[in-house]
């Protein structure tokens, strides 16, 4: 008996040893805690001006030329400079271009290039621009993003194999100017030559190397605010302050840690715990349940972006072939519910399919939110052009979302306000993001729902992808001759107010039509710390660090 | 033994032909392709980037060059992640899950098979129902909520450890115990089990007459025949938890092999898929030969080679 009870306290023992060791090293984490915590409230002469952000996910290219995704962006918009940088008032300004000049037809921009270096010294020359978009053009090198480039006279037919990339309408006349042909005047270039499949490569490097682009290190050059120093894929990106750039006297940061957590409840508990200096978006997201508590302690940030959340009507089946039923669809939805009850995030609702960042007057859009009493006379005007009696003679209607919490909720509340307001039964049907996708592109549904995020700040943006039915992005099979004429016309036109207008009446078109029920208009939704400022984060939601420090 | 292991490997060599095949044909009548997103690309850039990575090239041919890539091993580059190879991403991730997997073995055999050997010695008195109470605890609670509980408490309350990532020994504590949980919770049920079932025996009767000491007893007779059920459990769990946890992985930010398991197939990254899915079956094959050589040593009555002549 004595022994038995000896061989219980011997693992006890063990047990207790284990225990030990978990709560010794846990001193020295705790101590690293408090460190950190000192040096959030540390004297304001010294406050290490050291960011820590999460970027979800790895960057799945930095070579611009690859790149086709937001988290991408962020890391490059840090590292290189194209000719122009939006600025903090949103609006593009000189960055590596010193001065550009528009011709007559505004169809010709000559960029004179500012004597900058690329980390290495290299200089950065008009020829770094020409190289690293004709190589984004280059059909070998499959950008999938290229199309971005398409603005050039000749970049589409390069890209599509038909022309020459010597046709290409950009060209270095010297080492310092920068001549660029458009197909069409353009009023948004100089927002384009601030996006990322624009932005310039040390050709020097890239010529030599292909894979200059897959690994920090000294092949990586850059021209931007800060120079990349690790990137230890799927974990972290460590940047730090760039010495030969030169606008460097601006930037007060020394360093980010850009990490890759792709949980919005660990982020926020890692923010909370004072790992992160930021949490949510651009970068990250916030879990939807914290929302609400993080809204009443004041600490959370909402910023309106260009982008919508929308569900799209299939215009080629019954029942939404008919514009009655559509608007009666598009009608009957209380978008401010779900805004309050479900997204929490002070999204605005959309009536309209042009952000407001856009078109201020869309705030309103082209009808009142949850209008169910024009709902019901658009239905049953819409039933008797088809041939119905009743609601419940209408083919069984589908709503198509992909696999996700929010897409669910929202999903679940809009048919219940069908089937409250228009009487109209709604099966839900849930598909991979894949297969979702899948189905939408082969029209292989009746409504489904998509977002759209705006690439650069131009209402074009929005309707573009309407004009033709079988574009690939449109997925509603609607067209309008008089849609398409508008657009046309707007293309070409030089003068900027008059070209807005030729939008909006487009627009107008569109929402009379409606093959789309807008929902909601898209916000960025975070929580920083304190002492961080002037992190600049854009109507698009592009988020610059050049001009952050902490106070 | 070497004519055994030499059948089993061949049998191994069989069951990857398999495993690959049906991986490939599943993953290719999956609609969708690594290309496919919200912005469609322009149909001429996308039959440019199928023919560039083989797309456009008869199943049979797309078959066979998966095969040869296999035998070599060299997966090719990722669809989605250009800046690595498949194996980049094998050789980047796996030491990481590796340990983390090896610190959850530990914690989970360790504790595990304490606390069944006290529960099954104590038969019935409180330190088997506390012992149990904790396994049912392990077993029922999902790991992705003993993660949050474990950050919850340990990180943010108690300021113990780092909420999430992989940088010291002690980043990795609360994921190696969120991932130990519910298997040492199995192995404590398994150990506890089996170790009363040895005890009723009648040759644990005759070590006590004898007058052998308890603590002989329990060590060379009763533990070392209790933990066979535990050693055939640990074949599987070890190619489980070596190639990491997906959710785990997620929570913690821990950039391992498991999150490519999930993220692969929501990508369509062909290439990946089958190389995460070969290593896995090789991992998972090899260890469990490695579990049934071990019956021989651990049971002496097990015979490898013997057993299949006799039938």
């Amino acid at each position: 008996m004595n022994k038995r009870l000896s061989i219980f306290f011997s693992m006890l023992l063990v047990l207790s040893m284990f225990l030990a060791a978990c709560s010794g090293g846990g001193d020295n984490a705790s101590d690293g805690g408090e460190k950190g915590g000192d040096e959030g409230d540390g004297g304001k002469s010294d406050v290490p001006q050291e960011l820590r952000v999460n970027i979800n996910t790895e960057p799945p290219s930095l070579n611009p030329g690859l790149a086709e995704d937001s988290t991408s962006g962020t890391v490059l918009r840090q590292i290189l400079e194209g000719l122009t940088r939006i600025g903090q008032d949103g609006k593009p300004e000189n960055a590596m271009a010193e001065d550009v000049q528009i011709s007559e037809d505004q169809k010709t921009y000559t960029f004179k290039i500012r004597d900058a270096n690329w980390s290495n010294g290299d200089p950065v020359t008009a020829n770094d621009f020409v190289y690293a978009w004709k190589w984004a053009l280059d059909p070998a090198n499959n950008s999938t993003y290229a199309y971005q480039l398409y603005y050039i006279e000749g970049a589409e037919a390069a890209n599509t194999g038909e022309g020459s990339l010597d046709a290409v309408g950009v060209k270095a006349v010297d080492d310092k100017t920068l001549e660029v042909k458009l197909v069409n005047p353009t009023p948004y270039f100089l927002e384009l030559t601030a996006f990322y499949t624009y932005l310039p490569v040390n050709s020097k490097i890239a010529e030599s190397n292909a894979e200059w682009a897959t690994d920090a290190g000294e092949n990586f050059t850059t021209n931007g605010p800060f120079h990349m120093t690790e990137w230890s894929h799927s974990d972290k990106i460590v940047l730090e302050k760039s010495e030969t750039y030169w606008d460097a006297e601006t930037v007060k940061l020394d360093k980010i840690e850009m990490i890759m957590i792709n949980d919005p409840n660990t982020e926020l508990s890692m923010f909370d715990n004072g790992e992160l200096d930021w949490a949510g978006a651009p970068t990250g997201a916030l879990p939807t349940d914290a929302m609400q508590a993080l809204k009443d302690d004041g600490r959370l940030v909402t910023n309106p972006i260009a982008g919508i959340y929308n569900y799209k009507f299939n215009t080629t089946v019954e029942p939404f072939n008919n514009v009655n039923i559509r608007k009666a669809f598009a009608h009957a939805i209380n978008r401010q519910e779900i805004i309050d009850n479900i997204l929490q995030g002070e999204q605005l609702p959309a009536m309209a399919i042009v952000p407001p960042s856009m078109f201020e007057e869309n705030k309103e859009g082209y009808f009142p939110d949850n209008d169910v009493e024009a709902a019901k006379e658009f239905l049953q005007k819409g039933l008797e052009e088809l041939g119905y009696k009743d609601a419940s003679e209408l083919p069984a209607v589908t709503l198509s979302y992909n696999t996700s919490e929010a897409h669910q909720k929202i999903a679940q509340a809009i048919q219940d306000m069908w089937k409250q307001n228009l009487g109209v039964e709604v099966n839900l049907d849930n598909a991979e993001w894949n297969v979702f996708l899948d189905k939408v592109n082969t029209m292989d549904y009746q409504v489904a729902r998509m977002g759209w995020l705006g690439d650069f700040n131009d209402a074009m943006n929005f309707l573009e992808m309407y004009r033709d039915a079988d574009g690939g992005n449109n997925n509603t099979g609607w067209e309008s001759k008089e849609f398409q004429d508008l657009l046309a016309k707007s293309a070409t036109e030089t003068d900027a107010d008059a070209r807005q207008q030729l939008l909006k009446d487009a627009e107008a078109i569109f929402m009379e039509d409606m093959p789309v029920a807008p929902i909601y208009f898209y916000t960025n939704n975070w929580v920083q710390a304190e002492n961080l400022k002037d992190v600049v984060v854009s109507g698009l939601g592009d988020v610059q660090y050049k001009w952050a420090y902490f106070e | 033994m070497a004519k055994y292991i030499g059948k089993r490997l061949l049998y191994m060599i069989i069951s990857l032909w398999m495993i690959v095949t049906a991986t490939f044909f599943f993953m290719r009548i999956a609609p969708g392709n690594p290309f496919a997103s919200e912005k469609k690309l322009p149909p001429e850039i996308e039959a440019n980037l199928n023919a560039h990575f083989g797309l456009d090239k008869p199943w049979y041919a797309q078959y066979w060059e998966y095969l040869v890539r296999i035998v070599n091993w060299d997966f090719g580059p990722s669809f989605k992640y250009k800046s690595q190879t498949v194996n980049d991403l094998i050789n980047e991730g796996f030491p990481v899950s590796f340990l983390l997997g090896m610190e959850a073995i530990f914690i989970a055999v360790a504790i595990g098979v304490l606390l069944g050997i006290i529960a099954a010695l104590k038969h019935n008195r409180w330190p088997d129902y506390t012992a149990m109470i904790i396994a049912v605890l392990g077993i029922s609670v999902p790991s992705f909520i003993m993660a949050s509980f474990l950050q919850y408490f340990l990180a943010i309350k108690m300021g113990i450890f780092p909420v999430a990532r992989w940088e010291t020994f002690m980043h990795s504590v609360l994921p190696a115990l969120a991932l130990a949980s519910t298997p040492m919770a199995f192995i404590a049920r398994l150990t506890r089990s089996s170790m009363l079932e040895v005890l009723a025996n009648d040759y644990i009767k005759t070590a006590k007459s004898k007058g052998l000491s308890s603590g002989v007893i329990t060590v060379k007779h009763t533990i070392r025949n209790a933990l066979l059920p535990v050693v055939t459990y640990m074949g599987p769990l070890t190619a489980g938890i070596l190639t990491g946890s997906f959710v785990i992985e997620k929570i913690f930010g821990i950039p391992g092999l498991g999150a490519h398991f999930v993220t692969s197939i929501n990508n369509r990254d062909y290439t990946v898929i089958m190389g995460v899915t070969v290593f896995y079956s090789i991992l998972l094959l090899v260890s469990i030969l490695l579990v049934d050589i071990a019956y021989g040593i651990i049971d002496p009555r097990i015979k490898l080679a013997g057993g299949k002549k006799g039938e």
